[in-house]
């Protein structure tokens, strides 16, 4: 009987999922609001990169609840793995080889992380990629250095900062704009790095709360293996 | 049949044969060693379909955050499924 509801269920949704896929003009350039976009986000918004100016500008709201979502899910697993005494990792170090050259990798990809998040509004990427690229760099510390220690204190002041920084922002729109998170500075000449309003801070904000928050985590992670 | 679409197709037949050893893997840790594989094609296919934002995401969480904290948390529960 359950096989023949869950066959069922399958052939269901198979079916819709198969119509509206053919129902998807595939490769015939883009149309109605991706038109829009595309066309219209310089003007609008100064940003070269169309998928920032949409992620940030265009539908900013849902990134402060994406960003929201982010700092609940990494303060729930905080309060899960809380515990009182300081903990050290009990990881071995790894050999030699590994220790120099993440030595020499680590600035590097710090600095490719700052890079992403900074030339968000120019470039591919963005606060969350950088954000999450810096925390794959601490990572790699961690993974090959006992002694590697992160300050919590300043980690969660970086975090309070950045966040309170994005909502700032949203609130000068809101006072001297229309509406929340409404671009308030001069766009500038598109393509240069100082451009696009209020894009660039916004994101730099974001590396920041994302690299803190997600290396805070994996610290209390790796903290908690014997 | 141009290089790029012979690329796309090789790539996307490894991405299903890691998917699948990655479920039916009963070691767990190869498992997700398939995952972070799948990551991996994934985001050289994102990349090609030019969904570079995308595949910059997919390659800093998906190949090393996720994997590292399912290793963690492999680590601190069971190894093999039963």
């Amino acid at each position: 009987m359950r096989k023949v509801i869950a066959i069922l269920l399958l052939i269901i949704i198979g079916y819709y999922s198969i119509d509206t896929i053919l129902k998807i003009p595939f490769g015939e350039g883009v149309k109605g609001v991706g038109k829009h976009y595309l066309e219209s986000t310089i003007k609008e918004t100064g940003a070269v990169n169309s998928v920032t100016a949409i992620v940030v500008s265009y539908r900013g709201f849902d990134t402060l609840g994406e960003v929201t979502v982010l700092f609940l899910a990494a303060t729930g697993l905080g309060a899960i793995l809380y515990d009182k005494k300081g903990k050290k990792r009990s990881l071995q170090n790894a050999s030699l080889i590994v220790k120099t050259s993440s030595k020499i990798i680590y600035p590097l990809i710090a600095l490719l992380g700052a890079y992403v998040f900074v030339h968000g509004h120019l470039t591919p990427g963005g606060g969350f990629q950088g954000g999450a690229i810096i925390a794959t760099g601490v990572l790699l510390m961690f993974i090959s250095y006992r002694s590697f220690e992160t300050n919590h204190k300043a980690l969660s002041i970086i975090e309070s900062l950045a966040g309170m920084t994005f909502v700032t922002i949203g609130f000068a729109g809101l006072i001297y704009g229309t509406s929340f998170l409404q671009n308030i500075l001069p766009f500038g000449i598109p393509g240069e790095l100082f451009s696009a309003g209020i894009i660039p801070l916004i994101y730099v904000a974001v590396g920041f709360k994302v690299g803190a928050e997600l290396t805070a985590l994996l610290d209390n992670l790796l903290k908690t293996i014997k | 049949m141009s290089w790029l679409m012979i690329i796309v197709v090789v790539l996307s037949v490894v991405l299903i044969i890691a998917a699948l050893f990655a479920v039916y893997q009963k070691d767990l840790l190869l498992a997700v060693i398939g995952t972070s594989a799948v990551s991996v094609v994934l985001s050289v296919l994102f990349y090609i379909l030019q969904a570079p934002d995308v595949a910059l995401t997919e390659a800093a969480i998906g190949v090393a955050l996720t994997t590292i904290i399912f290793v963690i948390t492999i680590k601190k529960t069971k190894r093999f499924e039963e």
